[in-house]
């Protein structure tokens, strides 16, 4: 594992929170659902890290809190995509969706 | 490896582009596409990092990844969309666990790490952990396994336990074995527990965004751990909307973030009696009042979930459509059991989102409107909210259901609503109680209204 440069990484916070808030607050109220369950799925970039720790692992107890960390991480990464993606593909306008 | 470098950062970039193009529902599915793509990208990337590798590492991490895959593909799609506040919950809680668990692997076998990595790392593991356990009990509760339960001197308990795990993370930071760590994890899990069980269920929209904020925050502080700056960027951005998300949902409730965590909304409220009586209304003469109005505004809540009456509704509305009647859907920001949970219902059964609006759009077209149709809404239209000073939920934004000219609310029985006040709205001059289940009353009202 290499090291990140502390105030670069501090940098990356600070910049990645305001870029966050940001592109959130002009999100409208009926999507926070999906906004929601969508960012669950973003914060499921985890799994990058888990497969990092599994991937380095040595030994039984390493490789068995990798296995963990990979299984949680994959579930909130695929769970989160396939609820939004739900979701988001039953969101109609009027115009869509011709009156029977 | 320069490429996997290269990867994380156009993951980065896609996210940030994704989460934008949210801001529109014409936009959003497509936007959200775009963030899917960033992240196999970045999976698929970390396999070519320098050390990641190993046979058996490499059909260790394929297991886990079908397993976890397959199983949370089958929930995701199985759920009903009224079961999505748990779902969400649970997945989010996986994501929780996951950064607990990667940092457990980080201050243990991975070693060789400075000290600002180990204390970023236990604090990220710290808010995993909590986020973890908390979004499970959460799950339980919204699954109906459990309900809201509180202890004498709960808050006490929660402080002590709370400088317990202060005490074993610093413990953790400067000797960092594992027994300690042991430890820390164990009384950070039961502090997510603690401070999940006497949370009600209306609060919930509050504790859930809360929950998807801590989350983002782990992963992002398990990012710099890992040297990843594509964790970081993902991380904080989820930590940002969370907490945006998290302040809007308790300014709907009017109260702070942490009123929501300490104190149990049952024992502030002192229901005071209300003058008048609950006069309840027929089917049919429910149906005739909106078949001849102009305009009918509905205010769902959580009654339409828990009865499934969106297919319904929908229905019921578009009658009223060929009737001639205008009909919007006005939705109060905590209805439900998480963010925006009412709009994805009534997506769910049809419902055009240009047809649905939020409280500062509608508030003042009820003045307007013939009839205001409440089904399965409680707190969130009770006027005392917004005139009796004496009410404990005096000062939360309400719905003015009242000021339309009829009210009619569709209830299941005489009963109070989660907070445990009376609603004057019930007692109002101009308001009938449609008494029954939501589902079985929106069907009726069909059948009324085909009459005409």
């Amino acid at each position: 594992m290499y090291m990140m440069y502390g105030f670069l990484a501090l940098y990356i916070f600070m910049l990645a929170a305001f870029a966050g808030y940001e592109v959130i607050s002009r999100v409208p109220s009926i999507l926070h659902t999906p906004l929601m369950s969508g960012s669950n799925f973003i914060h499921g970039v985890v799994l990058v890290g888990a497969i990092i720790a599994l991937g380095m692992a040595h030994g039984p107890i390493g490789r068995a809190i990798g296995f963990i960390a990979v299984l949680l991480a994959t579930a909130n990464a695929v769970g989160g995509w396939v609820t939004t993606e739900r979701m988001l593909a039953m969101f109609k306008s009027s115009k869509d969706a011709p009156k029977r | 490896m320069w490429f996997v470098q290269a990867a994380y950062f156009v993951a980065a970039v896609l996210f940030i582009l994704g989460l934008k193009r949210m801001s529109s529902p014409k936009t959003a599915r497509g936007g959200f596409y775009v963030a899917g793509i960033g992240m196999v990208i970045a999976v698929v990337a970390t396999f070519f990092l320098p050390g990641v590798g190993g046979v058996t590492n490499i059909i260790l991490i394929l297991v886990a990844l079908a397993l976890g895959g397959v199983i949370s593909w089958v929930s995701g799609k199985r759920v009903s969309i009224t079961a999505m506040p748990q779902m969400v919950a649970l997945y989010n809680g996986m994501g929780g666990g996951a950064a607990a668990a990667i940092a457990a692997h980080a201050l243990t076998v991975g070693g060789g790490h400075g000290t600002s990595e180990v204390v970023v790392g236990v604090v990220g593991a710290l808010i995993g952990a909590i986020s973890f356990s908390g979004s499970l009990v959460a799950f339980a509760k919204l699954q109906g396994w459990m309900t809201a339960w509180r202890f004498p001197l709960q808050n006490y308990a929660n402080a002590i336990v709370l400088a317990a795990m202060a005490v074993f993370a610093a413990l953790a930071i400067v000797y960092g074995n594992s027994g300690i760590l042991i430890v820390f994890f164990l009384v950070a899990l039961a502090l997510g527990v603690l401070v999940t069980v006497p949370v009600g269920g209306a609060d919930m929209p509050v504790m859930i965004s809360l929950y998807n904020a801590m989350t983002g925050l782990a992963v992002g502080f398990e990012g710099y751990v890992f040297g990843n700056p594509a964790m970081i960027v993902a991380g904080m951005i989820v930590g940002a909307a969370g907490t945006l998300l998290t302040v809007l949902m308790a300014k709907g409730m009017n109260r702070s973030v942490t009123n929501v965590l300490f104190a149990g909304f049952g024992e502030t409220a002192v229901g005071g009696e209300v003058e008048g009586e609950m006069k309840p209304i027929e089917v049919n003469d429910a149906a005739a009042m909106m078949a001849y109005a102009n305009h009918v505004i509905i205010a769902p809540g959580y009654g339409m979930a828990v009865a499934q009456a969106q297919h319904k509704l929908w229905e019921f509305v578009k009658l009223l459509g060929e009737h001639g009647v205008k009909v919007s859907f006005a939705i109060h920001p905590v209805a439900g059991r998480m963010p925006g949970h009412m709009n994805v219902l009534l997506a769910e059964a049809g419902v055009p989102y240009d047809k649905i609006h939020d409280l500062e759009e509608i508030n003042e077209e009820f003045a307007t409107a013939d009839v205001a149709l409440v089904i399965g809404a409680n707190d969130v239209v009770n006027p005392a909210a917004r005139d009796n000073k004496t009410s404990p939920i005096y000062g939360m934004p309400i719905l003015n259901v009242d000021r339309a000219e009829n009210v009619i609310c569709c209830k299941r029985g005489k009963g109070r609503g989660f907070s445990g006040i009376e609603n004057e709205l019930f007692f109002r001059d101009n308001t009938r109680m449609l008494y029954g289940d939501a589902q079985e009353s929106m069907s009726r009202l069909i059948q009324a209204v085909k009459a005409y």
